[in-house]
């Protein structure tokens, strides 16, 4: 059973998300990590980009497959993980920590709301595994 | 439902992710991907490639059968255990699969060709062989375990009694030999040394374990299988080369056997004409910027537009790396468009990786 830890939101599409004020920290979960196997790159968004909901902010990819992270909701990029450059394997080892991706500056706090819990998130994941 | 191999459970128990590969149900991976593919690189791994066909074919006719279907000559096989790689052509030209066929006696040759060329292989060899005095047969009891790395063969022979660890121990490259049950050749897939084993479904699993917990050689998945092949220049048949394309534009001309000019083989004529008028190549190419390559993506070259049919990512070099069909006579900087950016790219040779470039 995948690692998910009950403090973050998550999306449907494999994100987790962190909420502190109107900035969240945005990465891959334990889960979507697991699927990619090892990652040997990451392309990160640029500082001051302006997303919308969904829009792609990062790809994330392992020796298998190339993944689009999505802005879970619409927002400016505010800081984004550079040590992910040299150290790709990070989201692996650390998905929730060390392997955050990007920080963003939220504006629709009432898209927030939509995110999933942890509970909703385990769900997702176990019916797509039937 | 996909089909299982004899160590199905055998890769479950050591912790496989399982995915469907040409109708097989195969791990990717167990643990990380690229730790398998550097164990083999440095020391040694294991592949269960049981999904492979086995075809042992007899008769008087044998060889002329195999020279006539063959683009390689197998007439060039003249002591027992030697092996060819080839590839089997239709009328046009076009590759239908690549294979190893090993030379067991005057009138017995193996053949060991791939998973997903399997039931078109054996309508092919059905309809091929009516003219010929030969008959053949699946060996379906048998798995396959392909031990790879530098010292593959060292610890493979140190579970065998001395005079068969001798035996492994002075194989040739490209030939086989037989010790008890086992089928035993010194060919690989991934660049290294090592040997494909063919042995009979009751005595893998006793095999596998041995060398998993008493030789510590780690089993490793179609994942690194991919990359290691890929780092050593190798085609993948359906991806590099296949029903659409010749040998000659797959960097496979080195297998087609033009002498003897009198040898009439299937495909031969067209590839002849061809030959005439070459318009593109396979090549490596090797990523200069950050990124990983991938199959279909287009490269930009200065004499046209070409297309990566292998694209992956280097664990050794740390670089992305293809195998890609471009235009013939293109400079070497080419440019590769990922996701709408043009990133450069360079023409290298092959194999992209060997034992003293790494």
């Amino acid at each position: 059973m995948s690692l998910i830890p009950s403090d973050l939101k998550y999306t449907r599409s494999h994100e987790w998300v962190r909420i502190e004020d109107n900035i969240i920290t945005v990465g891959i979960t334990e889960h979507a990590q697991s699927l990619l196997g090892d990652l040997v790159f990451v392309e990160l968004p640029e500082v001051g980009e302006e997303l919308s909901e969904n829009e792609d902010a990062s790809v994330v990819e392992s020796v298998k497959a190339a993944a689009d992270v999505y802005a879970p909701v619409s927002g400016t990029i505010t800081e984004v993980n550079e040590a992910l450059i040299e150290a790709p394997e990070l989201v692996n080892q650390e998905p929730y920590g060390a392997g955050w991706i990007f920080k963003l500056e939220v504006d629709d706090e009432e898209g927030l709301a939509k995110l999933l819990d942890a509970q909703a998130y385990s769900n997702v994941i176990t019916s797509e595994a039937h | 439902m996909p089909k299982k191999t004899i160590l199905y459970q055998a890769h479950l128990d050591a912790g496989a992710k399982m995915i469907d590969f040409a109708g097989w149900s195969m791990p990717i991976y167990y643990g990380s991907q690229l730790n398998e593919h550097h164990a083999v690189r440095k020391r040694a791994g294991m592949f269960d490639v049981s999904h492979m066909t086995i075809i042992d074919l007899k008769g008087l006719d044998s060889q002329a059968f195999l020279r006539y279907l063959f683009a390689n000559d197998v007439a060039k096989l003249k002591q027992a255990g030697r092996a060819l790689y080839t590839c089997m052509l239709n009328r046009e030209g076009y590759v239908l699969d690549d294979l190893i066929v090993y030379y067991l006696g005057e009138t017995h040759y193996r053949i060991v060709f791939n998973a997903g060329t399997h039931d078109k292989v054996l309508a092919y060899l059905a309809e091929e062989s009516k003219a010929f005095n030969i008959e053949y047969c699946e060996r379906l009891e048998h798995a396959i375990l392909a031990v790879q790395g530098p010292e593959a063969r060292k610890l493979l022979a140190e579970t065998f009694p001395e005079n068969i660890a001798e035996k492994i121990l002075n194989l040739k490259p490209f030939s086989a030999i037989s010790v008890e049950n086992m089928f035993i050749a010194r060919t690989g897939y991934t660049g290294e040394d090592g040997v494909e084993m063919i042995v009979p479904n009751l005595e893998i699993e006793m095999l596998w374990h041995k060398l998993l917990f008493e030789k510590n050689i780690p089993a490793c998945g179609l994942g690194a299988r991919d990359t290691l092949r890929l780092e050593a220049g190798y085609n993948l048949y359906g991806t590099d080369m296949d029903e659409t394309v010749s040998p000659l534009v797959s960097n496979l001309a080195w297998t087609v056997a033009w002498e003897p000019n009198e040898r009439v083989f299937v495909g031969r004529k067209a590839l002849e004409e061809e030959k005439q008028n070459l318009t593109q190549q396979l090549v490596g190419i090797k990523l200069l910027d950050k990124g990983v390559l991938r199959n279909g993506l287009a490269v930009h070259t200065n004499k046209g537009n070409g297309v990566i049919t292998s694209g992956s990512y280097s664990p050794i070099l740390e670089c992305g790396i293809a195998l890609a069909r471009l235009p013939v006579d293109c400079d070497k900087a080419v440019q590769v468009d990922i996701r709408g950016r043009l990133l450069n790219a360079l023409i290298v040779d092959l194999p992209f990786v060997n034992k003293e470039k790494k």
